[in-house]
């Protein structure tokens, strides 16, 4: 018989309804574990619909507290919450959402020391890459190809946003298309350049829907393709990208061993 | 059909109301295996109109239905009996 209580049932009606869902699947969601690295642009829609599908653990992970201008864009974080860790203002906000999920919070930058065991703490079955720089996006790849987890990765600036799943074995590493970082300052951070608002809503719930796909174990990933979208002339555009068969990381012959601590440009420390 | 039909679970849904109805049926029958049956106590109106419709939808075969005296319904579905036929 269901292990669903009859709240639970009312509240993922609409879910358990889905022929590629039921009650089943929903207790896979129940059962689920999110880590979501960042819970800005990306990470806050990300967060708040993985907590409204009912995935019942989700980790947060930031240093960040919020700041008055997060809140164009970072709908987990209100007025209220400004000056507050993000992290905090986040559980809250998924706290008064759902009490079905059980949120882990990470007040902290991922390292090279930390991550591998923010990962393991609560051995998540997905991640969400929703941080905005570089360093921080090399480092989840590597992580999660040596802890062979599956993750989105994604990027949004401007009016534009990119996303891509790597599953290990399945398909390419970030590092298959971005061997490694790009030189200082050639890309401008959402800092310097600015973003529409909701292109964290599009890309960060894409994400999420990415999260539950893997976990439902329905539909097809974005893995070995890469989907970019144009808010100003509202295209999407589905790239198919191959493996690197020299790639420095999740080839057979990989010449990145350990995690590396990039150097963060100077122009994107924050100072409070 | 019978009344004495044994099947091989029950569900009541005379307490709820649309959507509900069909997501508490859907749930019984996930427990089911293919070809087993489950008998349905349903309201008139509403549920007695979409019920059976999502039930044919999803594959499962309405075997009967069957009114009793206070207007409410029996109705007996076998699971992905559609996909057999």
């Amino acid at each position: 018989m269901s292990s669903l209580t009859n709240e639970q049932i009312e509240r993922y009606s609409r879910h358990i309804i889905l022929d590629k869902v039921g009650g089943k699947g929903q207790e896979k969601l129940l059962g689920g574990k999110v880590l979501v690295i960042g819970t800005g642009g990306l990470g806050a829609p990300a967060a708040m619909y993985l907590a409204a599908a009912g995935v019942g653990t989700i980790g947060l992970v930031d240093f960040d507290v919020v700041d008055l201008s997060n809140l164009q864009r970072q709908i987990i974080h209100q007025t209220k919450d400004v000056g507050k860790a993000k992290v905090q203002s986040g559980q809250e906000t998924i706290a008064a959402m759902n009490s079905d999920v059980e949120v882990h919070t990470y007040n902290e930058m991922v390292t090279s020391k930390n991550i591998r065991d923010i990962i393991r703490d609560q051995d998540y079955d997905f991640i969400i890459d929703g941080t905005d720089n570089f360093p921080a996006k090399f480092l989840i790849n590597d992580a999660c190809v040596f802890e062979k987890k599956p993750f989105s990765h994604a990027g949004i600036i401007r009016f534009q946003g990119q996303l891509m799943t790597y599953v290990p074995g399945k398909g390419p590493c970030y590092r298959c298309v971005f061997p490694t970082m790009p030189p200082k300052d050639a890309v401008p951070t959402c800092r310097q350049a600015g973003v529409l608002g909701v292109m964290g809503g599009v890309i960060g719930t894409l994400q999420a829907t990415e999260a539950l796909k893997y976990i439902l174990g329905i539909g097809d990933l974005l893995t070995g393709y890469l989907l970019t979208y144009d808010a100003l002339t509202m295209t999407f555009r589905k790239i198919k990208i191959p493996r690197n068969p020299n790639c420095g990381i999740c080839s057979d012959h990989p010449t990145i061993t350990e995690l590396i601590d990039y150097e963060q440009p100077a122009c994107d420390l924050r100072h409070h | 059909m019978s009344e004495a039909m044994k099947t091989d679970g029950t569900i009541d849904i005379t307490d709820v109301v649309c959507p509900i109805t069909f997501v508490k049926v859907k749930l019984a029958l996930e427990d089911l295996e293919d070809g087993q049956t489950l008998a349905v106590h349903l309201n008139d109106g509403e549920p007695i109109q979409n019920v059976p419709r999502s039930l044919k939808d999803e594959d499962h075969k309405v075997l009967s239905v069957k009114k009793r005296e206070d207007g409410t319904y029996d109705l007996i579905v076998k699971k992905h009996g559609l996909l057999s036929d």
